[in-house]
């Protein structure tokens, strides 16, 4: 294989890897947009959600061999996940979150790293500590574009995602709830006095940012499995995928993603950096975006007047 | 026919009784000034009727209906728009589109209690609603003479157009009711003719205007009735004729004249 086909391959790999990020990314961006506030249990949100997926199409087919019937149980699995983590979110944001909106900065942010603690020991005390297999719902035979290998898995991901994505970008900009987000995200007193129900946006926000979690941590399932600190890592680095695209900005968050996804990919076997240390490719990303543009890529650059 | 009443409205900040005991009332289709020395509870007062703050006691009654501590968007969506003395616009959209967020969550068009079919056809026709918003928000322009600076950033207008953006925004809600805070604050005598010739056009609209503001030849050419409060407390209404002649009114104002 030469050094470009093996490139190539390394993209396509970043890519899957890339939109999970961008799911995820869009829950932190979405909030912060709103709220000013970085919701750091966002990460154990998509592992509840890669659980609940993995409990409801584990009850629905049991371990049956990959046909029609399981692709619809998977889809169906991720359906249910994704409503039963956007009442949730809208659930923390309520109990953890709204009573401190005139407190300190400070204060939601450490109730959020304490919603983050009880979301994965609850997680470790219900369903153990050990990792559990997402079984494929169809059969994973790599099918070959030239010499490049591509799965079915990585076109379900790639899939998904676009369409979520695209979903998500028509309700934003067309719909009149999507519209009385972005008035909200702009200023939320005056918003407010428009006749905007601010609590009510703010409540649609945790629960769609909760939903494309669920769905990143489904995804995110076939190829990290399943397990309580799960959404640690993955969510962090969508964090910084959100930083990179310029954090409030939903599509930076799309861009940033994949970016990362992709860096990583490219990155680890470009400078020879050994598998165990791939994660520092992400995190030295993070620390070149905030020193040469701080805002992200599509960030505004807001200069304070004097 | 009395468009607004407050009864007995009351507003304790700690020991402080910021409003106290205030039986506010508004004609409806008039324009009502609100006066009375710095720290006389009219903001305060402006903030219990529409949402802003909570009354600790007493009631407040528009159109009929008791609307006492409800939630401010909740108030906006019954009729009731304000401006403020801190100028509140969206200052990183241009001016025409700040005109159409006032258009676009309109009284009555709550974005969360759409029934479905009308949720379908402003999604279908979306780009045809954005076009007829912006008309409608062009026109609000030019009945304030602010077309030229349809596409500038709300943030770059002088101070005195900012307001009046703000009143238009406000007006584009389609209210019943309009509160200014100070609305000539930081004006120059030509900008606080046009905001009187604005003020009597909002008038000839049949919107009903409540307005605070210190500036005397403003609130007793262009007012109706005038209510003037001092330390929380009404001590006069009436015509602008009959306030200018009112003792109370003159002592809170220029103090008590020395017994000779």
């Amino acid at each position: 294989m030469s050094t470009l086909t093996l490139y190539m391959q390394y993209i396509v790999n970043g890519l899957t890897l890339g939109a999970i990020y961008s799911l995820i990314a869009l829950g932190y961006t979405m909030v912060y947009g709103i709220l000013k506030f970085i919701n750091f249990a966002h990460g154990d949100i998509l592992m509840v959600g890669a659980f609940i997926g993995l409990l409801v199409y584990t009850a629905l087919t049991g371990d049956a061999s990959p046909s029609a019937w399981t692709l619809t149980a998977f889809f169906i699995s991720m359906l249910v996940s994704m409503v039963a983590c956007a009442i949730l979110g809208m659930l923390i944001e309520r109990v953890a979150y709204k009573p401190l909106r005139n407190a300190n900065r400070l204060a939601p942010l450490l109730s959020a790293i304490g919603v983050s603690f009880i979301l994965s020991n609850g997680a470790a005390w219900i369903f153990g500590t050990q990792s559990r297999r997402f079984p494929y719902p169809f059969e994973n035979e790599p099918m070959h574009i030239g010499s490049i290998s591509i799965t079915p898995h990585q076109i379900v991901v790639i899939a998904v995602s676009v369409i979520m994505m695209v979903l998500l970008t028509f309700f934003v900009n067309k719909t009149r709830m999507g519209k009385a987000m972005r008035a909200t995200s702009l200023d939320q007193p005056t918003s407010q006095l428009m006749g905007i129900n601010v609590n009510r946006v703010i409540s649609l926000t945790f629960a769609i940012g909760s939903a494309l979690a669920a769905v990143g941590g489904i995804l995110a399932a076939f190829d990290f499995r399943v397990y309580p600190s799960m959404g640690t890592m993955t969510g962090l680095k969508a964090f910084v995928a959100a930083v990179i695209g310029g954090i409030g900005n939903i599509q930076g968050a799309m861009i940033g993603g994949v970016l990362l996804g992709i860096l990583e990919a490219v990155g680890a076997p470009l400078l020879h950096i050994p598998n165990g240390m791939k994660d520092t490719v992400a995190f030295a990303v993070l620390i070149i975006v905030l020193l040469v543009k701080p805002d992200g890529i599509l960030g505004k650059n807001e200069r304070e007047k004097i | 026919m009395r468009i607004l009443e407050t009864e007995h409205l009351t507003r304790e900040f700690g020991g402080v009784i910021a409003v106290n005991d205030v039986d506010f009332h508004v004609e409806k289709g008039l324009v009502t000034g609100l006066i009375g020395p710095n720290g006389a509870g009219k903001t305060t007062l402006f903030n219990q009727i529409t949402g802003m703050d909570r009354p600790t006691s007493g009631k407040v009654i528009f159109d009929g209906k008791d609307i006492t501590g409800l939630p401010a968007w909740k108030i906006s969506r019954l009729g009731i728009a304000r401006t403020f003395q801190n100028i509140r616009l969206y200052k990183e959209l241009t001016v025409v589109e700040n005109v159409m967020m006032g258009l676009h969550f309109k009284v009555g068009k709550d974005p969360f209690h759409h029934r479905f079919a009308q949720a379908v056809k402003s999604y279908v026709f979306a780009s045809r609603e954005n076009r007829e918003v912006y008309h409608k928000a062009m026109e609000w322009l030019s009945f304030f003479e602010l077309e030229e600076h349809a596409q500038d950033f709300a943030g770059s207008l002088p101070y005195g157009k900012q307001r009046e953006l703000e009143i238009a925004r406000a007006l584009a809600a389609e209210p019943k009711l309009l509160f200014l805070d100070e609305p000539a604050a930081g004006m120059n005598p030509s900008e606080t003719a046009h905001l009187m010739h604005v003020v009597d056009k909002i008038r000839n609209l049949g919107v009903t205007v409540v307005l605070i503001e210190h500036d005397m030849k403003l609130v007793m050419n262009i007012c109706d009735n005038i209510t003037v409060l001092n330390f929380g407390i009404k001590i006069a209404e009436g015509t602008p004729n009959e306030i200018k002649k009112d003792k109370g009114v003159i002592e809170a104002y220029l103090g008590r004249e020395e017994e000779e």
